[in-house]
This record gives structure tokens, C-alpha cells and sequence, in this order.
């Protein structure tokens, strides 16, 4: 038993180590300022229904699009190395597309919204797989690459509903986007799990996970051992335009409207940096998507908390990045080595001592 | 043989190559538009205007070109113009004195670019990590400083920001018959002496080289005897120093700030880069070709304005598709160099 | 007599964690000596030549350079200090000219003065005969000429130490000559140079004085005359070389037409000529030539490894298309690479995801194999093949050369390969493991393995294959079999002196 919590300690927190030092780091942090921060009630909502309501809760609510994103971007950023920072502009575009089919039928239906949300994956998958062509096929870095759109993605998200800011008002969108009636947990934390479950499924049912990581490491040697690597990249951008349209989705649904230039605006970096956090390493290969996942709530958590602490919304840039650079500045391989090297000095000691203390 | 070999042309390097296709396509595109769109594109101030604007943007990008052929990448450099516009508007109104302001931008721009060199050389972080986490910081910062816009109140101010280089016989008769002459800004002339400085910084002395060498593969830097942590760090001061001196020419240029100016100007400044020639793989890049690269930028969104595309989303797709058109011809360039030289 | 001793290096200590990689290692080099450096992969060879040149700093022990006792910090301080290095790999900018990558890192000028280092570095490489101009971009040039150029870039550094890291792996034998008679005027000008090598011929063909490491540990500094070349071996294994002469003359196996596995009728890809091919079952057959032959294109193409160009291929006698790996490895055929760690590993990942990975390829993306199932392949290969490594789930990229070669021979054996094709299996790895693999090889061939088999070393293909099919400037010019199959004919082929009738 010990020797397996050992193990797992070793070997699986490894990676983990920084995102959940980080997590406890802020949790402790929270409840030495304010022990009832993570008090959970629950309320009655403008619809009549029981939900679940408290900072925890807006913390694993806020960072769904944010999660779903993170998740999709690991893949990219181990098979290609490199990161895509176009995801906010295709997921402007993609709840575009979503906004556009809703708004071309008279009334919204469930049959609709389905329509509409698979319209918006192939829409987002179509982008992802021109982002991954350039990469895969052309051997362009994913981030030039991606540059592209992340240039006319929001541009284009205008263009598609002809200029206008569209509204769309259903209860099945209020559904998607805060409480579907009866359930008390916000939606969004519910496509995240499923996300999440997917992904798990996914993993276990074909070799992606060793193919990517393969292709991440050693495209040359991948190739030799039969792997198709541009085929491999590719099908990671594709993921991932799947991940933006569940997020673009989100993104609308919460609000009811499509703005082409506040959606999910600047989620490219907080995606890129929950994969960074996540102990994930960003030239590629191996990687561990619930690190990333961890990564995207310690990103929220840290806003909440600074929201909390009455930190005006246009000032909380700054003070993330302070805590970033601290938790990069931890984890940077100099300081490790540095701080291994001191425990090693303190073991060789210890040893010295009960070596002596044994003759 | 012996005598051929001394009066043989070499073929290109991959930087000269790059560059020079950028600049043939300029010329191209922008005789092209003086063919078909006239209006403004026959006006000498049609080239003064696109420099006007962007004296700014041709300043970082150098910088970040600079970065870039290091082998390494600065995304805060939009955010740090920004913070020094703002930063300076508001020392300048509570009466500061204008040489001083002048050392506020450029203390502010090498300050980011200590910390952000020290970051990435010394404890080995990743670059668009760090510079990201900067580009954060002087964002907030911007906003922490102050939420409204800031017009600039100074008299010595003024006059450095209406000073002009008036040139009467590039100047056109505009549409009421009026005389218009040429008109330079100061701004210009700051962005032209970097360009130039930078040039012979990355040609002519062994630090420039050393940024090459680096790109070009880092253990080989190291094996030949170039301390690669202290001109990585300095790629990055010099960035920043940089971004403080854009900074300064932005105010110059619309003497006012809000904290949303510059938004973007580091995609801009990548995207110029790129277009110029710099690979962001590192080792392969030029200012000259950077220059070439922000006005290909500009004139693209001139031209898209000019021939009556006036939707709001033009400009910005037909950037999209110019550095996409870019990207691929480098790519395919690159490739068939490649290709040759294996056969 | 003091006066001969240019470096000294006494009691030099390193420790990598969990691993002591030199303990107390001296080594002494005279001026204007050749003195080889020589041990088996984790010797510490290349630990030992690290410190020196500053990329390690060491633990423990002293440098002395010229009497004086000195500290180096960086490979830059080398350089200043007189001692210049040569790696295997090209440590120079492929972005920037010839000229630059002579002189770049040791200007004393802050300005750049193109035109005259241009014309000093025309002057040097004409000199040494190098075929590149000085303001060509370098990365325009081939392999070998870059690796000379950074030769002249040390040599015109008037270095009194010269390492050459393996300089040779990656040139053919005009240029071994070339950089041979380089370094005999540089030693006749008083320089020390270190050489470090795989092949024992070249040691004793311009070498003055051999020191051999074992296990981070000195075994000692003999005279070149001392010490013949089997003992040398046996030194550098640490034991008694019975074993090597183990290998029994091949019996001259009959084949019938019936036994053909693979059969390819001018085959060519992007990169080889049109050639033809056939192997039996259970036959072990050799490509032999000089580097750049195109012994490794033609295996390549076998293997579809390059843009297969044209030719008929028939397996079992049916005709079958093999356009990319993929499709070889469906038919049974395995291929190790010649470069094990860009074309081989996959350096982060655990040896059993490493065992494991051509099996899954072949089983499909659907079908991942589950995670006791590959436990149990990993244990299985580990063991089976003598594989050292702390654990299944451990890097392998944190493995010695040899054990890395066996774990990617231990990905393609489990596949169950029919044809398994070896290119350069034991380069650059220790003499223990060489024997090791050579065996392996006869067993599966013995097992109905068809084995394609490559070598740098004459000597080894001898002992492992019984027809080989020598290449010379990429076209097959002779195959050689039976009586034939010793090494004056081998290298009467490859040299062309006469035409052969067979082939």
C-alpha cells in the first residue's frame, strides 16, 4: 500500500506536482483570508429553480469554456509542439455559425439547437483543419500558422451574421448556458465532465495518446514505425476544433448573444498557460490532460480570488501575472536542479549521520 | 576554375532570399496600385502617411525581429508601448519635464526587458510564457494607471509633436486647389534611424552575429564559444528598450492614450516579421526586410480601403490572407531549397 | 622530459545523480602526440572529454595545461585556454556562411569584417583542400564538408589540445585519408591531439598512444606498440576475447527458388537507384559498400521508408505494393534504423511504450493494447534480450547506446517479423553488446528469420552473413558468396579493382 502511494507519488504527481501545489496553494490561501469562501448554498434562481450557488461554484462554472479549450490544446501543443493561438477567433467563429442557424429558424427548438451546435463543430472543424494543414502538410509552426486566424477569426465571425450582434433568447440556450431546470449544478461543469469523459474514452479505446506523444517526440522515428504524422497532427487540430465549438457554444449560450469581438476574448493565452501550468512542456510530447485541466481552474480560481479581494476587474492582468511568473519561476528546470541539488545535500548528510550513528 | 570561383556570385542565403522576395512584392503590389487605384497611391504622402502611422509599429517590430532571429519569441512588446504611452501622458501633465519623459519610456521598455531576459536566459523559462506574463502585467498596469484616456497637456510637448519635416516639392494639389506639401513626421525619422542602427547592429558586429548564431542552433552557439545566456538576455533588453522607444514615438504620433491603444500591435509586429522573412524557427531575418514588411501590411489594408471594400471585416481578412499567402510561399521556398540541395 | 606534458588531468571525480561517471580518472597528453581515447559506450569517454572542454564542470581532481593548474567554466574558456573540440555531431550554424562559422565566437574585434575573413577563411580551406566556399551558407553543404569545416575552424584556432569526438562516423574513406594526413601535420607542429573513435583500425593507423576507460574508472595508458588489438578489446570489455572468435565459419546454406520471401525487380526511391533484390527465408544477407554507397538508400526503399519511385516487389511470390512504412510493416517486414536516436527512439517515453509501439501500429488506432498486456511484452523482451534498465517504465532516452539498440530490436521483434532488415545495429554502441546482437542475429535466422544485414565493419558482416551484396557509387556492382566471402575480396569489390562476374 505504501509502496503504491509511493509510486503514484513518484510517478504520477510528478508532472502534477506545480497545478496541484498551485490549487492547494490558493485554496489555503482563500480560507486563511475568508473561512467561509468555499461555503456552497444553494438559491432560488430568476427561473424558479434550486441551484447550487457560492464562489466554488463560480470558479468550476467560469473555467468550463476555458477546461474544454485547455483539454483540446494539450493534444495540439504534444503532437505539433507548438501552440494554436487562434482558439478565441474560431470560437467566435463557431458560435457565429451557431447564432446564424438558430437565428434562420422561426422558432427554436430542440431539433434546432442540435442542428445548429453540429453546424458549429463542422464549422470549427473545417478552421482546425486548415490550421492543421498549414502545420502538418506545409510544416509551418503552429504558432505562425494559427497567427492567420487569430488575425481575421473575429473578422470573420462578424461577417458571417452580416455585421450584427445577434441576440438569441430560447430557454433551451438559458439551459445550455446556466441551469437546465431541476438540476442544481450549472450545465456548463456538466459538458465539461462529459468533455472530459469523452476524452478519458477516447484515450482508452484507441492508441491516440501513444501516437501523439510518439509523434510529439520523434516524427521521424514515429514515421518509421508506421505512424502517419501529418495525419496525427491533423486529427489534433481537428479535436481541437471540436473542444472550440463546445466552447464557443458555451460561450454564446451564457450570454444569449454573439460579440464577435468579447467572446471568450484572450482565452488563447489563459488556454495556453493552463497547458504550461499543467506541467505540460509546450515544444511537445509527453502530456497529461488533467494536468491541463487542473491548470485551467487554477487560472480561474486565481481571478475569482482576486475579484474577491475587490481587485477591480481591468486590473486582475496584472496580478495574474505576477502569480504566473512565481508558479513558472518554481517549476523552471534551473530552480528544480537548484533546489534537487539542496536535497540531495541534506539526504547525503542525513546519511552521513546515521551511517555514523550505526558504526 | 580557380580564377571562376573568385568572381562567382553566390547564391543567395535563406535571409537575403526571404527578404528580397518581400520586397519585389511590395514594389509589385504597390506599382500595381498606383496603376489601377491612382487616387492617393500617386502621392509621395501616400508612403509619408503609411509611415506616419506606423513609425511605432516598424520600431517594435524591429525589436521583436530581433528576438525572433534569436530564436526566441516577445508578445508583450504591444502591451509595453502602451504602458509607456500611458506612463508618460501622465508624468508630462503633472508638469514633468520632456528629456525626463523621454528616460521614463526608455527605463519603463528596458525595465520589462531586464525581467524578461533574465526570465527566459538565466532560468530558462519559456519565452511566450514569460513575455506573455509580461504582456499581462503591463496591461494592468496600463489600466491600474489610469481606466479613462489621457490627452497630453504640455506646451514643450506640443511642439515636439507638431514638428514636422516639410518637404514642399513631394507635396500634391489637393482637391481645392490648395498647395499640399510633404509632410515627415519626427516619429519617422527615430524609426528609420533604429531600422538603420539595427541593421548594421545585426551585419556588421559580432553581438548581431552572435543573435544568428544562436537562432541558427543553439548547442552549436554554445560549442563555439558564444556565451548564449547573455546574448539571449540582451536580445530581450533590447526588445524592450525598443518597445520604450515606440512608445514614446505612438505619443508623439496622436499625443493621447487609453488604455486599450496598441492593442494588438504584437500580432502586427509578428506579422511584419514574418512577412519581412524572419522565421520564428530563429536564425534566418533582417530589419530591412521587417521595414518591407510593415508597409506590405499597410499598403494591403490601403489597397483593401481604396477599392471600395468598406465592410468593417475586410481588412482584417485580407491581412489574414496576405500572411497566409506569405507564410505558404516561405514554406514552399524554404522546401524546395531544401530539396535541391539534398539532390 | 617535463617539458613534453601539454595536459594533465589527475584524479578527476564526476557524479551524475544516482550514477558515478568518473572516479578518479587520469590522463596525461603529450605535445605532438596522437592519442587515442577509447572505451565502451559508459566509459565515460565522452564525460571525461566534456569536462575538459567545460560543458561539465567536475567534482572532484585537477586540470594542469602547460604546468599550470586551471579551471575551465565554459567551452568559450577552452577555446582560451588552447583547447579546441571536433564533435560527431556539427556544432556550427547551418544559417550562417562558412567563413562565419570559422571565426564566429573567437573575433577580438566588435566589428565584423565579412571581406577579410572571407578571404582568410578561401585561404585555410584551400589549404586543407576543403571543397566549399568560404561565403557559401554552410548549411548548403554536405555532411562531411561541414564536419571539415569545423576541423579547419579548430585548426586555424592554433589549438594546442585538439579533441576529435568521433569525427570520422560521418565521412568516407577519402576524407578519413584527408583529415588523417591533417592531423599527422598537426601533430608534427607540436600539437596534443585526443581522438576518439569506434574503429580500432583508425586507432591504429595514426594513433601514438591509447588510455582506455572503463566504467568511469582508468584501466590504463598504453604505448600504440604495446598493445595489439585484441588486447586492446579485451581491455576495453574487461574480459578475455574467446568469445569473438566463438563464431563459427558459416555453413554454406543451399536456398531453392521456392524459399524466396522477398523479391524486388528495379526497385528505386526518391533517394536509390533502381536495384534488384531477393532474399530467402531464414537467409541473413549484407549490404556493403562505402558510406554514401546507397546501402542504406536501397534497404530504405525495401522498407518504403523513402518515396518508393518505381519497381515491381513480390512477397511469397505475389506481387505487392510498399510505398510507406506502413505497408512493409503489414507484410512482415521490420526495419532498424542507421540513426537510433533520430530515427529510432522515442526518447521520453518508457521502454515498454517503446517496445510496444510497432506492434500497435500494426494492430491499428482502434485496437490499443491494454496496459498488462504490454507489461508483460515489456518484461518479456527485458528479459529476453538482456536489456539494463532501472525499471519497463523508465525513459529511454536515459539508456546506455546499447540497451536503446536493444529495446527498438525488441520493438520489431515482437511484431514477429518474417524479414527484419538491420541498419547499423551495433554502431556506436560497446563491443559486449555488438556480440550480443550478432548472435541474435544467426538465432533468428536460424528460427526462419530472413535477416538484411548492414555494417560499417567488414569483419562483422563476415561473421553474420552469408552473401553479400556489395554497392559502390548507388548501384550494386557485386554479390559475393562463398569462397568469396573474405574480407580481401570485400574490399577488392567495393574498390572496383576488378569486375566481378557474379551480380
Amino acid at each position: 500500500m505504501k509502496d503504491k502511494f509511493q509510486k503514484i507519488f513518484k510517478g504520477g504527481l510528478g508532472q502534477l506536482t506545480i497545478p496541484i501545489v498551485a490549487i492547494l496553494f490558493l485554496v489555503g490561501f482563500n480560507l486563511i483570508r475568508d473561512p467561509s469562501f468555499f461555503s456552497i448554498e444553494t438559491t432560488l434562481n430568476n427561473n424558479g429553480n434550486m441551484v447550487l450557488a457560492g464562489n466554488l461554484i463560480s470558479i468550476i462554472n467560469g473555467a468550463s469554456e476555458l477546461a474544454v479549450l485547455a483539454m483540446g490544446m494539450t493534444l495540439v501543443t504534444a503532437a505539433c509542439g507548438g501552440q494554436d493561438i487562434s482558439v478565441g477567433a474560431a470560437a467566435a467563429i463557431a458560435g457565429s455559425a451557431f447564432v446564424k442557424i438558430l437565428k434562420s429558424s422561426p422558432n427554436i427548438t430542440g431539433f434546432t439547437v442540435v442542428a445548429a451546435f453540429l453546424f458549429a463543430c463542422v464549422v470549427a472543424m473545417l478552421f482546425g483543419a486548415f490550421n492543421g494543414t498549414l502545420v502538418s502538410v506545409f510544416k509551418i509552426q503552429p504558432m505562425i500558422a494559427t497567427l492567420i486566424l487569430y488575425t481575421c477569426g473575429r473578422s470573420i465571425a462578424y461577417w458571417i451574421n452580416g455585421g450584427a450582434t445577434p441576440t438569441v433568447s430560447s430557454p433551451i440556450i438559458n439551459a445550455i448556458g446556466s441551469f437546465i431546470p431541476g438540476v442544481p449544478i450549472p450545465t456548463p461543469v456538466l459538458i465539461v465532465a462529459a468533455v472530459a469523459i469523452i476524452f478519458v474514452l477516447v484515450f482508452h479505446f484507441t492508441s491516440l495518446g501513444l501516437f501523439t506523444q510518439s509523434v510529439g517526440i520523434n516524427g521521424s522515428a514515429a514515421r518509421l514505425n508506421g505512424i502517419n504524422s501529418t495525419f496525427i497532427k491533423l486529427l489534433s487540430f481537428i479535436i481541437l476544433g471540436l473542444c472550440v465549438a463546445v466552447a464557443g457554444t458555451i460561450g454564446v449560450s451564457r450570454l444569449g448573444l454573439i460579440n464577435h469581438e468579447t467572446l471568450l476574448l484572450d482565452i488563447e493565452m489563459d488556454a495556453i498557460l493552463a497547458v504550461a501550468i499543467g506541467g505540460n512542456s509546450l515544444g511537445g510530447g509527453k502530456f497529461k490532460i488533467s494536468g491541463s485541466i487542473i491548470g485551467a481552474y487554477v487560472i480561474q480560481m486565481l481571478t475569482i480570488t482576486l475579484y474577491a479581494m475587490k481587485v477591480p476587474s481591468t486590473d486582475v492582468k496584472a496580478y495574474k501575472a505576477i502569480v504566473i511568473i512565481l508558479l513558472v519561476v518554481i517549476g523552471s528546470p534551473v530552480i528544480k536542479s537548484k533546489f534537487q541539488k539542496y536535497i540531495a545535500k541534506i539526504k547525503s548528510n542525513r546519511q552521513r549521520v546515521s551511517m555514523k550513528g550505526a558504526e | 576554375m580557380n580564377e571562376n570561383k573568385k568572381f562567382r556570385r553566390e547564391p543567395l542565403t535563406d535571409t537575403q532570399l526571404l527578404m528580397t522576395i518581400t520586397i519585389c512584392i511590395f514594389v509589385a503590389m504597390y506599382l500595381l496600385a498606383m496603376l489601377l487605384l491612382r487616387g492617393g497611391f500617386l502621392h509621395a504622402q501616400q508612403v509619408f502617411d503609411m509611415l506616419n502611422d506606423n513609425a511605432s509599429l516598424i520600431i517594435v517590430s524591429c525589436g521583436l525581429t530581433i528576438v525572433m532571429i534569436g530564436g526566441g519569441i516577445d508578445i508583450s512588446v504591444g502591451a509595453v508601448t502602451s504602458l509607456v504611452v500611458m506612463s508618460c501622458i501622465l508624468y508630462l501633465n503633472n508638469g514633468g519635464n520632456i528629456f525626463v519623459s523621454i528616460l521614463l519610456a526608455l527605463g519603463i521598455g528596458v525595465a520589462f526587458g531586464l525581467v524578461h531576459g533574465f526570465l527566459v536566459s538565466y532560468l530558462e523559462i519559456q519565452p511566450f510564457i514569460v513575455t506573455l506574463a509580461g504582456m499581462f502585467f503591463a496591461r494592468g498596469l496600463t489600466t491600474i494607471l489610469s481606466v479613462n484616456p489621457q490627452k497630453v497637456d504640455h506646451e514643450g510637448f506640443a511642439k515636439l509633436r507638431d514638428a514636422k519635416i516639410v518637404i514642399p516639392w513631394l507635396g500634391y494639389t489637393a482637391k481645392n486647389g490648395n498647395k499640399v506639401p510633404a509632410r515627415i513626421e519626427l516619429g519617422v525619422v527615430v524609426a528609420f534611424a533604429c531600422v538603420l542602427l539595427i541593421f548594421i547592429l545585426l551585419k556588421y558586429i559580432k553581438l548581431g552575429r552572435n543573435f544568428y548564431a544562436m537562432g541558427g542552433n543553439q548547442t552549436s552557439a554554445l560549442m563555439l564559444g558564444i556565451n548564449v545566456k547573455r546574448t539571449r538576455f540582451i536580445s530581450y533588453v533590447l526588445s524592450g528598450l525598443l518597445s520604450g522607444i515606440s512608445g514614446y514615438v505612438f505619443m508623439m504620433h496622436t499625443g493621447a492614450g487609453n488604455a486599450t491603444n496598441a492593442a494588438g500591435m504584437e500580432m502586427n509586429a509578428i506579422a511584419s516579421s514574418i512577412i519581412g522573412g524572419t522565421l520564428l524557427t530563429g536564425g534566418v531575418g533582417n530589419v530591412v526586410g521587417t521595414l518591407f514588411g510593415t508597409l506590405t501590411l499597410t499598403t494591403i489594408k490601403k489597397i483593401v480601403v481604396s477599392s471600395g471594400l468598406n465592410d468593417p471585416w475586410w481588412q482584417s481578412i485580407t491581412t489574414g490572407g496576405m500572411l497566409c499567402f506569405f507564410i505558404l510561399l516561405q514554406s514552399v521556398v524554404l522546401a524546395r531549397r531544401a530539396k535541391k540541395k539534398k539532390s | 622530459m617535463q617539458d613534453t606534458t601539454l595536459l594533465q588531468m589527475r584524479h578527476i571525480n564526476k557524479v551524475f545523480p544516482g550514477v558515478k561517471a568518473l572516479s578518479d580518472v587520469d590522463f596525461t597528453l603529450r605535445k605532438g602526440e596522437i592519442h587515442a581515447l577509447m572505451g565502451e559506450n559508459g566509459a565515460g569517454k565522452s564525460t571525461l572529454i566534456k569536462i575538459l572542454t567545460g560543458v561539465y564542470g567536475m567534482d572532484g581532481g585537477e586540470i594542469i595545461v602547460e604546468g599550470m593548474n586551471v579551471s575551465i567554466h565554459s567551452p568559450q574558456d577552452a577555446q582560451n585556454k588552447g583547447i579546441s573540440t571536433v564533435y560527431q555531431e556539427i556544432t556550427l550554424c547551418p544559417n550562417l556562411t562558412v567563413a562565419e562559422n570559422m571565426f564566429i565566437g573567437r573575433e577580438e574585434s566588435t566589428l565584423v569584417r565579412h571581406k577579410f575573413y572571407e578571404k582568410r577563411a578561401d585561404e585555410i580551406l584551400e589549404k586543407l583542400g576543403i571543397p566549399a566556399r568560404a561565403a557559401q551558407q554552410l548549411g548548403s553543404c554536405s555532411l562531411a564538408v561541414q564536419q571539415m569545416v569545423a576541423i579547419a575552424r579548430a585548426v586555424d584556432m592554433e589549438c594546442k589540445v585538439l579533441i576529435l569526438d568521433e569525427p570520422t562516423s560521418s565521412l568516407d574513406d577519402k576524407e578519413v585519408n584527408m583529415l588523417f594526413n591533417l592531423m599527422r601535420d598537426l601533430k608534427k607542429q607540436g600539437v596534443g591531439i585526443i581522438f576518439v573513435t569506434h574503429f580500432l583500425e583508425q586507432v591504429y593507423e595514426v594513433c601514438d598512444r591509447i588510455t582506455v576507460l572503463r566504467n568511469g574508472e582508468l584501466v590504463g595508458e598504453y604505448l600504440i606498440e604495446d598493445l595489439p588489438q585484441v588486447d586492446l578489446v579485451a581491455k576495453m570489455i574487461g574480459k578475455e576475447l574467446d568469445e569473438l572468435s566463438d563464431f563459427g565459419q558459416i555453413e554454406e546454406k543451399q536456398y531453392d527458388s521456392k524459399d524466396i520471401f522477398y523479391e524486388a525487380e528495379s526497385l528505386s526511391s526518391s533517394d536509390a537507384m533502381p536495384f534488384d533484390f531477393c532474399i530467402h527465408k531464414g537467409e541473413v544477407n549484407g549490404f556493403t559498400g562505402l558510406l554514401g554507397s546507397g546501402r542504406s538508400e536501397s534497404v530504405r526503399a525495401i522498407f518504403g521508408a523513402d518515396k518508393v519511385t518505381g519497381g515491381t516487389v513480390k512477397i511469397k511470390g505475389e506481387d505487392v505494393k510498399i510505398t510507406k512504412p506502413v505497408d512493409a510493416m503489414k507484410h512482415g517486414i521490420g526495419y532498424l534504423a542507421e540513426d537510433r536516436k533520430r530515427d529510432g527512439i522515442i526518447a521520453e517515453l518508457s521502454v515498454r511504450e517503446n517496445i510496444i509501439l510497432a506492434l500497435q501500429v500494426m494492430k491499428g488506432f482502434f485496437k490499443p493494447i491494454s496496459r498488462s498486456e504490454a507489461e508483460a511484452f515489456a518484461d518479456e523482451y527485458i528479459k529476453v534480450l538482456n536489456i539494463k534498465t532501472a525499471s519497463r517504465e523508465t525513459p529511454v532516452g536515459s539508456l546506455s547506446g546499447g540497451n536503446q539498440q536493444k529495446v527498438i530490436l525488441a520493438r520489431w521483434l515482437l511484431t514477429h517479423p518474417d524479414y527484419l532488415i538491420l541498419d547499423e545495429p551495433t554502431r556506436g554502441i560497446d563491443v559486449g553488446t555488438k556480440l550480443e546482437i550478432q548472435k541474435l542475429v544467426l538465432k533468428l535466422a536460424e528460427d526462419g528469420v530472413s535477416v538484411t544485414f548492414i555494417s560499417s565493419e567488414v569483419e562483422e558482416m563476415l561473421r553474420t552473413c552469408s552473401r553479400l551484396i556489395v554497392m559502390r557509387d548507388r548501384h550494386v556492382v557485386g554479390e559475393l558468396k562463398g569462397q568469396d566471402l573474405n574480407q580481401a575480396q570485400v574490399m577488392k569489390t567495393i574498390a572496383g579493382g576488378e569486375t566481378q562476374n557474379e551480380g
